[in-house]
């Protein structure tokens, strides 16, 4: 099933989607750390956009930020619960109306643990959101959405777009001020540039409007009012999913007919879709297809998920841990196997050619000619 | 094809109007050059073809402008997409997406074309502006001069009939120009594509024009190039050398004033160009086998120099061949990666802001960008407190100039000639040794360009060293004592103007190109030796 072909943004978003999942499906720190390197493997190895290696460090730091974090205030704030003490730090009474905030004391193991296991499982979520980054930036996404989420996507593209460039304008206005050997920091810095920048922000928005104007930006929105059925019908349809799926997922809510519900959600946003689909004037260039591979890696992806929920639910060890009382989180083998099915991925993605790694070194040529 | 008929236009009811009364037709398959001095009114008749006047902008307008018998006003531009395409002023501004393929397909993902024939389209331009080796580039990394022609691409694709460009070389080092100019006349020629493009270098777009509009004061005209040429007031050299000469029918292209020039020939045996003066400041800047990288890319590698008190050099090249890149180092901005520069014995990168700026001023490409104040008059008293100086030096500085400026206007609403004036008052008081501009000539008229090649003599009589890198070529011949051609990044020719310019045929001005092997250089020079000879 290997392919040369780049694969489907939302394969990717879908294979990230799972992995992320499978990170709230177990509470194995072993297994919450094998999702992690998961993350991490695929994007370096398979990420497709040339600031790979780059983008997926700074989400690794992010998550190491997390875990610490978590650890810090834990010993800080924590909830003094009773375990194995490790060390004690000096307490503090707080006032009566800061009752459920408790200062310092002593800090167990089993706190730490937990801090621990949920710093991780906010990093497998992290991780996997910064793989998809990798793996397909966000616009490609955008771009093969359905055309009802058309004005969406483009509003979208146009705010993704908006950053970096009022980045390139604080930094020119920035230059421009040590030019006139005037202070660029404190709050007379910031009003010199800021101001600039923003009337400079809102001036390219009036000629990135008139832009798209002058090239038929919403030419079939104007043209009858089926859109807007279109569009009722799909925001109802996300809108009974959401409620339906609520029931699913959450066992104590009392939602009645939550399967009927979802499948009637479904229905409504398949209609909507495939309507404006047929009706949509406009076109799409190079739409990516959503081939077999890419079905693949989408379910990939969902493995560990499901597979940690058959075995949570078979009460099958290893899935889920608890630090007390304190014992060394169990191997589990079929969990693990389960994530090394998920890295299949590798096998049937492509390597990104040179076309888009060695072009980071055309890309800084061009940018110093910019 | 496009039609004005009494079309007048103004912002609002008391201000003037920008035009006013004009019966124009421009004709189907017509590469069409609308010429006038800033401020005649070039770009609002251009955002009237597209429908962005009154569309997408206030003010009042009178009359009508049809194309191809749809009235703008009530077809909005979004309805005139397939019908005429628009490429700005600034064409990164106008992005939608940020990929070099998805901006081109944008318009026609608009206009409903089916994927089969988009494809191809875009295959198409992609070689017409020769972008395939960018094709997958994010749109923010490429050149001035690529994004230019990114822009145009992606109205072409959507197959126009009529094509609208404003200043489309303006950014563009001569080859560029050249290249996306003749492309618009490929398409002229093979698909009858009517191009309508505003431009101030005359230079570069009159041998390609079929007929002219010009606007003005003195009212508008419309006709071949040299029949316009005739009498318009602002001109290229070849035309000014045409008057001289008595040429008739007046030529526009080099080729033809050449097949003319046997007369002149003659006239001018015997005479000289005046001998540059003898170049002998003192040193204020030395750029020492100086080597800048960006990342992997070295933008200069061992590039010496010297710069001399009382002397203007030009520094030229394609775009992206490290000429911003010298400019931000000479002006303390970056530091070297290998290599010194010294302004008069120190490095700039290690003095203070407030220290440097009596040393070397930079005007950068964008001079608006030193502006920041609410009006002319807040800004000089600004610049006078930062600066340390006495109150009135930089309004002194701007009278120097000979700026003619309305004290209580906003920075923003002044002409480009206006706010270069100001930018360079701001510089100027602080008595800086070194003067450097980024390419100071663009987007400015005939007249603002006088102007600023006077202001800048006039300092190098003071004893100023000027460094001003440009794409304008007939500026570098008309007041640089020395050129330097920077390629890759290298020096690849540095000396005094004439011997630098007459070998590089790409650097070389209309005259030189007329008068090849003479050594002359501009009209001026033809003009003081033909009245000292009578």
């Amino acid at each position: 099933m290997k392919t040369d072909r780049p694969i489907h943004a939302g394969a990717w978003w879908l294979w990230a989607a799972g992995v992320a999942v499978a990170g709230v499906a177990t509470s194995n720190p072993l297994l919450l750390l094998a999702l992690c390197t998961l993350s991490i493997m695929v994007a370096t190895l398979r990420g497709r956009i040339a600031t790979a290696a780059t983008s997926i460090r700074a989400f690794i730091k992010i998550a190491v930020f997390v875990v610490v974090a978590r650890i810090v205030l834990q010993i800080l704030f924590g909830q003094r619960s009773p375990g194995h003490v490790l060390f004690t730090i000096p307490s503090l009474q707080l006032p009566n109306w800061l009752a459920g905030v408790s200062l310092g004391g002593p800090v167990t193991a089993e706190a730490l643990l937990t801090a621990l296991q949920g710093g991780l499982r906010l990093s497998v979520i992290l991780l996997a959101f910064g793989a998809a980054n990798c793996l397909a930036s966000p616009r490609d996404l955008l771009r093969s959405l359905p055309g009802v989420f058309h004005e969406v996507a483009v509003a979208v593209t146009v705010a993704l777009c908006f950053t970096p460039a009022l980045m390139a304008s604080v930094k020119r206005l920035h230059e421009a001020r040590t030019l006139r050997g005037r202070p660029t920091r404190g709050i007379a810095g910031m009003r010199g540039i800021l101001v600039p920048a923003l009337e400079d922000a809102l001036e390219s928005a009036t000629t990135l409007a008139a832009s798209m104007g002058s090239r038929g930006f919403g030419r079939s929105v104007g043209q009858a009012t089926t859109p807007r059925l279109n569009r009722a019908l799909v925001v109802l349809g996300v809108l009974v999913l959401l409620v339906g799926g609520y029931g699913l997922l959450a066992t104590s809510a009392s939602v009645p007919l939550p399967i009927p519900l979802a499948g009637l959600g479904v229905i409504l946003v398949g209609t909507g879709v495939v309507r404006s689909h047929r009706r949509a004037q406009r076109t799409r260039y190079r739409r990516a297809a959503f081939t077999l591979a890419a079905g693949a890696i989408a379910c990939l992806g969902w493995v560990p998920a499901a597979s940690f929920a058959l075995l949570g639910h078979l009460a099958w060890s290893g899935i889920s841990w608890s630090p007390s009382p304190l014992s060394a989180p169990p191997v589990s083998a079929l969990g693990m196997l389960s994530i090394a099915v998920s890295a299949a991925v590798l096998l049937i993605a492509p390597v990104p050619t040179g076309s888009s790694r060695s072009r980071t070194s055309t890309r800084t040529r061009t940018a110093v000619s910019a | 094809m496009i039609r004005f008929t009494s079309f007048g236009f103004r912002y609002d009811q008391e201000s003037r109007w920008i035009v006013r009364d004009l019966n124009v037709e421009i004709l189907d398959g017509e590469f069409l050059v609308v010429i006038g001095p800033t401020g005649s009114g070039k770009s609002t008749l251009l955002r009237a073809i597209d429908g962005l006047i009154p569309h997408f902008s206030g003010g009042e307008m009178h009359g009508d402008v049809t194309i191809a018998g749809h009235s703008v006003r009530n077809t909005t531009p979004t309805e005139l997409a397939g019908l005429v395409g628009y490429v700005g002023q600034n064409p990164a501004q106008s992005f939608v997406t940020d990929r070099v393929e998805d901006e081109i397909a944008y318009a026609m993902e608009n206009l409903g074309i089916d994927a089969v024939t988009m494809r191809r389209r875009v295959e198409d331009v992609l070689d017409l502006l020769n972008l395939h080796e960018v094709r997958d580039e994010q749109l923010r990394a490429l050149s001035g001069g690529q994004q230019q022609r990114v822009a145009i691409a992606a109205v072409l694709a959507a197959s126009p009939r009529v094509l609208v460009l404003d200043e489309p070389t303006s950014a563009l080092d001569p080859g560029s120009a050249e290249e996306v100019l003749s492309s618009l006349t490929r398409l002229v020629h093979d698909v009858g594509l009517s191009v309508v493009i505003a431009e101030h270098r005359l230079e570069r777009v009159l041998p390609f024009a079929d007929r002219v509009l010009s606007l003005g004061n003195d009212g508008v005209e419309l006709g071949t190039p040299s029949e316009v040429m005739e009498r318009a007031r602002i001109a290229p050299p070849i035309v000014e050398l045409g008057r001289i000469a008595k040429w008739s029918p007046l030529p526009v292209t080099v080729r033809a004033a050449r097949r003319m020039a046997g007369p002149l020939f003659d006239e001018l045996s015997g005479l000289e160009p005046p001998e540059g003066q003898p170049v002998a400041g003192p040193l204020v800047a030395s750029i020492d086998k100086v080597h800048l990288k960006y990342g992997s890319f070295g933008a200069l590698n061992g590039v010496s120099w010297d710069l001399l008190a009382g002397t203007i050099t030009a520094l030229m090249g394609r775009n992206g061949s490290g000429k911003t890149s010298l400019l931000s180092l000479l002006s303390g901005m970056r530091e070297t990666n290998k290599g010194t520069i010294l302004l008069e014995g120190t490095n700039p990168a290690t003095m203070k802001p407030a220290q440097r700026i009596h040393r070397v001023g930079l005007v950068p490409q964008d001079p608006g960008l030193l502006l920041y104040c609410q009006s002319v008059a807040d800004e000089c008293e600004t610049a006078d407190r930062e600066h340390g100086l006495e109150a009135g030096t930089t309004w002194a500085e701007l009278e120097k100039l000979d700026a003619v400026l309305d004290a209580d206007r906003h920075p923003r609403d002044l002409s480009e000639g206006q706010r270069l004036q100001l930018a360079l008052a701001v510089v100027l008081a602080a008595r800086p040794t070194l003067l450097l501009l980024d390419e100071p000539t663009r987007g400015l008229d005939y007249e603002a360009k006088w102007s600023l090649c006077c202001q800048l003599t006039g300092l190098r009589n003071q004893g100023v060293a000027i460094l001003l890198s440009t794409h304008d070529v007939e500026l570098a011949a008309s007041i640089a004592d020395h050129t330097v051609v920077l390629a890759g990044g290298e020096i690849i020719a540095g000396g005094e103007t004439r011997s630098v310019v007459r070998q590089t045929p790409a650097f070389a001005p209309q005259v030189s190109k007329i008068l090849s092997p003479e050594p002359w250089l501009t009209v001026h020079e033809i003009k003081a030796a033909l009245a000292g000879r009578n």
